[in-house]
């Protein structure tokens, strides 16, 4: 037990007033931490502490006078070791001005819960006053001087703040490139301008849903007009505004899964006792999680208001499903942390909620890639549309044995063909060909990802 | 096609709506009960109070000249004198603004003005006839009244409220006064000055509730030595005149009742809105619970066509806020996109040290959760503050640890009132500490105290040493 009393404060000072007490019993203190606000006549001193430890008892309160060498607190000095130490008492959570995270959803959903749209507090500058009236006795007005709105509020000089105000902005939207995030007045300015581009943008998407108006099909035969469904209605946004915001490049190639495709019929009996079966899509959702490792650019987003581009450090891919109500992507989270038996059941279990229409939204967000596989009904290859906000998703197309010429001589091998699209704002085209190949030399030489991987 | 406007109220926000929207171009009324512009704030309230203060601040400077080597004596106080100097500066300045009025060709009507409808009012003047204006947009700004407890509420000379106290009826020789808000502590300041035993009774634990108690420790120190008793968590329950006396009872911490004698009792309790009169019914305003009336941003009031500015629409009632709330609604009215959302109210107590602050307290802070550091500067530590042998101050300013923004200033010492300027365009203007920091302050002044707290911050003060808290 370790005891802290006032300590010498200097000439001719022997007593002080205590302003404030900053530590409470079971208080972990630090040595030199702050535990007393004193006054003295000459100035209110900050006193630190001298011992270490857990307090146990405080003896003095605020606005006692107290002497030199009087107790203030006991601690035990072993208490300190057993817990880390403590924030201080105002590092509380500030509350958070931006928005949340760029909605992540646009993926088209079953569920009819819209994308949370950011919202912002508006802190609103209507007095909500504190006025003490106890029932009885004086009437007590507290001095609430401020308003309330300083909680929130953008750090913008009020010329700042007028001309947002003026020319249709919500200050607190903008973000302020000065130091500690001041907004200026070109932030202000540049703001504006993103905002009409996007509405322009915006009226350009929807001129072009609604472009001219049909003819009359009536008049060529009978025609049935049916309303969109909820899932149709968000697929064609959500398509649009990918095919519209992000410039598409479409990468071909193929892959040689002969070997692939012996191994995975000869351990197809292992695989059902896991209750699953192994499948190419399966082995593409582990190759491209261990690929965007090594291409963290395939695991991004854009954002063109702030010209920053979001690495994420996580690894879920999504994959495209045909249900008899229309496309869903749900998505396989932290791929990279199960094998491929693992994502297989995860790949089941989704598949079958998507059937049954259970899927919730929780599993159709953050994906951060999109496989979608068309083999199974054909195709040699077609280009798919980026699902934005991720910047690539790959296509599979029906394997088929094609001669291929090996050491001087034509053999018969399954060739898978795969098309990379990717968004070419941050995607180059030399990283585009070079993702492919990665995921190809994996699907040829597994032992690559085990390497690599 | 210039506007029809009228203001109703001829306080710091009414004058400055009346002043403005002439100034922009349009016809305007402004009606008050008195002669001239100005309000509670000139007639009755801020600068009245000042004048006095001013002159309390003299004598007590005279008395700490002894220590300093210079003797004046004891100050002989005419009180008729000084009574007549106050009113001069009052005079002075609302005559000011009356000619400031016809300057602007504003027709500055004097009489009570009700509302017949949203688009007239009809005004009652001293000689009991009355006038029917109608307007475009109108604009209230009719202030707060005195707040009275009903059941202390006695007739006698010696029971002051902040009118009648500073008409300097005598120089009691005790008062008690009754309130430990801004108002009561001034005035107590100007009457303990002039040679009055003063106490003070506050019902709450502290004096100037809202302010954070680091400044107002300052003050209540030099207030302890210069009133006769602090009375806190104290209440009082009775007032009785007897004789030459005025009984009273007071209720202390402990609940026990105790009773004094006092030559004159002082209420000052607050201030609160008044809308009778004001013939709202025959209007779309809305007046919430608390009497206040109900504005949008923009002080426009549920009805389309009328305004409301100051007191009137809540706290904090101060006149700075009554005159920049008036620009607002006048831009408004202007057809502005115009809204009140200062980040800073600067509020200032001129007692003696003076107290004031600006944006967030360290009390807001902690009750709403806000994440916040301190940089505390003690004027013992200020070259300034000695030469003035005041070292009892502070400046303390509240800073948001992530991005270094200031988020509130308080300050207490001699001259608080003129600081805190700073203060608030550091924070209207979303400074950082470091920007206080790197800004040349004058030497030797008090405003170095600012720069110094900034510097405090970082833990490298030139004046003040503090061992790195790491």
């Amino acid at each position: 037990m370790k005891q802290f009393v006032i300590p010498e404060l200097g000439e001719n000072i022997q007593s002080a007033t205590i302003v404030k007490v900053l530590i409470k019993p079971g208080d972990i203190v630090q040595q030199d931490q702050s535990v007393l606000e004193l006054e003295t006549d000459k100035a209110t001193i900050e006193v630190p502490s001298d011992v270490s430890g857990k307090v146990v008892e405080v003896k003095v309160n605020e606005g006692d006078q107290v002497e030199i060498g009087q107790l203030v607190f006991t601690v035990d000095a072993d208490g300190a070791a057993a817990t880390a130490p403590e924030e201080k008492k105002e590092a509380q959570p500030a509350p958070v001005v931006e928005a949340a995270a760029p909605a992540e959803t646009p993926v088209p959903a079953t569920s009819e819960a819209p994308a949370p749209a950011p919202v912002i507090e508006e802190q609103v500058a209507a007095p909500a006053p504190v006025v003490n009236t106890p029932v009885a006795g004086p009437k007590v007005i507290a001095v609430e001087n401020q308003p309330p709105i300083l909680q929130n509020a953008a750090p913008a000089a009020p010329s700042v703040r007028r001309l947002a105000r003026e020319i249709g902005v919500d200050v607190n939207q903008v973000k302020g490139t000065g130091p500690g995030g001041r907004i200026l007045l070109d932030d202000v300015k540049l703001h504006s301008k993103l905002m009409h581009q996007q509405r322009n943008e915006a009226q350009h998407i929807r001129a072009e849903q609604h472009q001219q108006p049909l003819p009359d099909f009536s008049k060529y035969g009978d025609v049935e007009t049916i309303a969109m469904s909820n899932i149709r209605q968000k697929t064609a946004e959500h398509l649009s505004h990918a095919w519209h915001t992000i410039p598409h490049v479409t990468q071909f190639d193929k892959a040689d899964i002969t070997q692939l495709e012996e191994f995975r019929k000869s351990y197809a009996k292992t695989a059902e006792k896991f209750g699953v079966k192994l499948t190419v899509t399966a082995i593409l959702v582990k190759i491209i999680s261990s690929a965007m490792k090594t291409f963290p650019q395939f695991n991004a987003s854009v954002d063109m208001q702030n010209k920053t581009i979001v690495y994420k450090k996580y690894f879920n891919i999504g994959i495209a499903v045909d249900t008899e109500f229309g496309l869903i992507v749900p998505v396989i989270k932290n791929a990279d942390r199960m094998n491929i038996i693992e994502i297989s059941k995860e790949i089941n279990a989704l598949a079958e909620k998507a059937r049954n229409k259970k899927v919730g939204v929780a599993d159709l967000q953050g994906g951060c890639f999109t496989i979608t596989n068309l083999g199974g009904i054909g195709g040699t290859s077609f280009t798919p549309i980026v699902n934005s906000p991720e910047v690539a998703i790959l296509g599979v197309s029906k394997g088929s044995i094609e001669p291929v010429y090996i050491n001087g001589k034509f053999e018969p091998r399954l060739m898978l063909p795969l098309s990379l699209s990717y968004d070419h704002r941050i995607i180059d085209g030399a990283d585009g060909i070079r993702f492919l190949r990665w995921v190809i030399e994996a699907l040829e030489n597994p032992m690559k990802l085990i390497i690599e991987g | 096609m210039s506007k029809n406007i009228v203001v109703i109220g001829g306080g710091p926000g009414g004058y400055a709506a009346a002043f403005y929207a002439s100034d922009l171009g349009m016809n305007v009324t402004l009606v008050d009960m008195e002669k001239n512009p100005g309000g509670v704030c000139l007639y009755r309230g801020c600068i009245p109070s000042k004048a006095l203060l001013h002159v309390a601040k003299l004598i007590n400077e005279s008395k700490e000249a002894k220590s300093w080597g210079i003797d004046f004596g004891e100050p002989k106080i005419d009180l008729d004198k000084l009574r007549s100097y106050k009113d001069k500066v009052v005079r002075k300045l609302t005559g000011g603004l009356g000619l400031l009025s016809k300057q602007r060709n504003i027709n500055y009507v004097q009489g009570r003005a009700s509302f017949v409808s949203s688009n007239a009012i009809e005004v009652k003047k001293e000689d009991g006839s009355t006038e029917q204006i109608s307007f475009d947009k109108a604009i209230i700004a009719t202030g707060s009244v005195i707040a009275t407890i009903p059941s202390l509420q006695i007739e006698s000379k010696r029971l002051l409220n902040s009118t009648s106290a500073l008409n300097l009826p005598a120089i009691p020789k005790s008062l008690l006064v009754v309130g430990g808000g801004y108002i009561g502590l001034e005035l107590g300041s100007v009457y303990a000055a002039l040679g009055s035993q003063v106490s003070v009774v506050e019902f709450m634990d502290r004096l100037l509730p809202g302010a954070d108690q680091d400044l107002v420790s300052h003050l209540q120190k030099r207030l302890s030595k210069a009133f006769d008793k602090i009375m806190l968590q104290s209440k009082v329950v009775e007032i009785k005149e007897e004789g030459e006396e005025l009984v009273v009872k007071i209720e202390n911490k402990d609940k026990q009742i105790e009773e004094h004698r006092y030559d004159y009792v002082l209420m000052s309790i607050g201030r609160k809105p008044q809308t009778a009169g004001l013939g709202l019914e025959n209007t779309k305003v809305k007046v919430n619970e608390r009497g206040w009336i109900v504005a949008d941003k923009s002080l426009k009031t549920d009805d389309d066509s009328i305004y409301a500015i100051g007191d009137i629409v809540g706290e904090p009632m101060l006149a700075h806020k009554a005159s920049h709330e008036a620009r607002v609604a006048v831009d408004a009215i202007s057809g502005k996109k115009a809204a009140f959302e200062p980040l800073a109210i600067p509020a200032v107590v001129f007692t003696d040290p003076e107290i004031a602050w600006a944006g967030i307290t360290e009390n807001q802070a902690t009750e709403r959760g806000i994440k916040f550091e301190t940089a505390k500067f003690p004027w013992a530590a200020s070259g300034r503050a000695t030469t003035l042998d005041r070292s009892d101050g502070v400046t303390k300013i509240i800073v948001d640890p992530d991005t270094e923004r200031v988020l509130g200033i308080g300050i207490s010492g001699p001259g608080a009132g003129e600081l805190i300027a700073e203060a608030t365009l550091a924070i209207e203007m979303g400074a950082t500490i470091k920007d206080l920091a790197l800004t040349i302050h004058p030497h030797p002044t008090l405003s170095e105290t600012v720069m110094e707290a900034a510097e405090l911050f970082y833990g490298h003060s030139s004046h003040l040493y503090k061992p790195n808290k790491n």
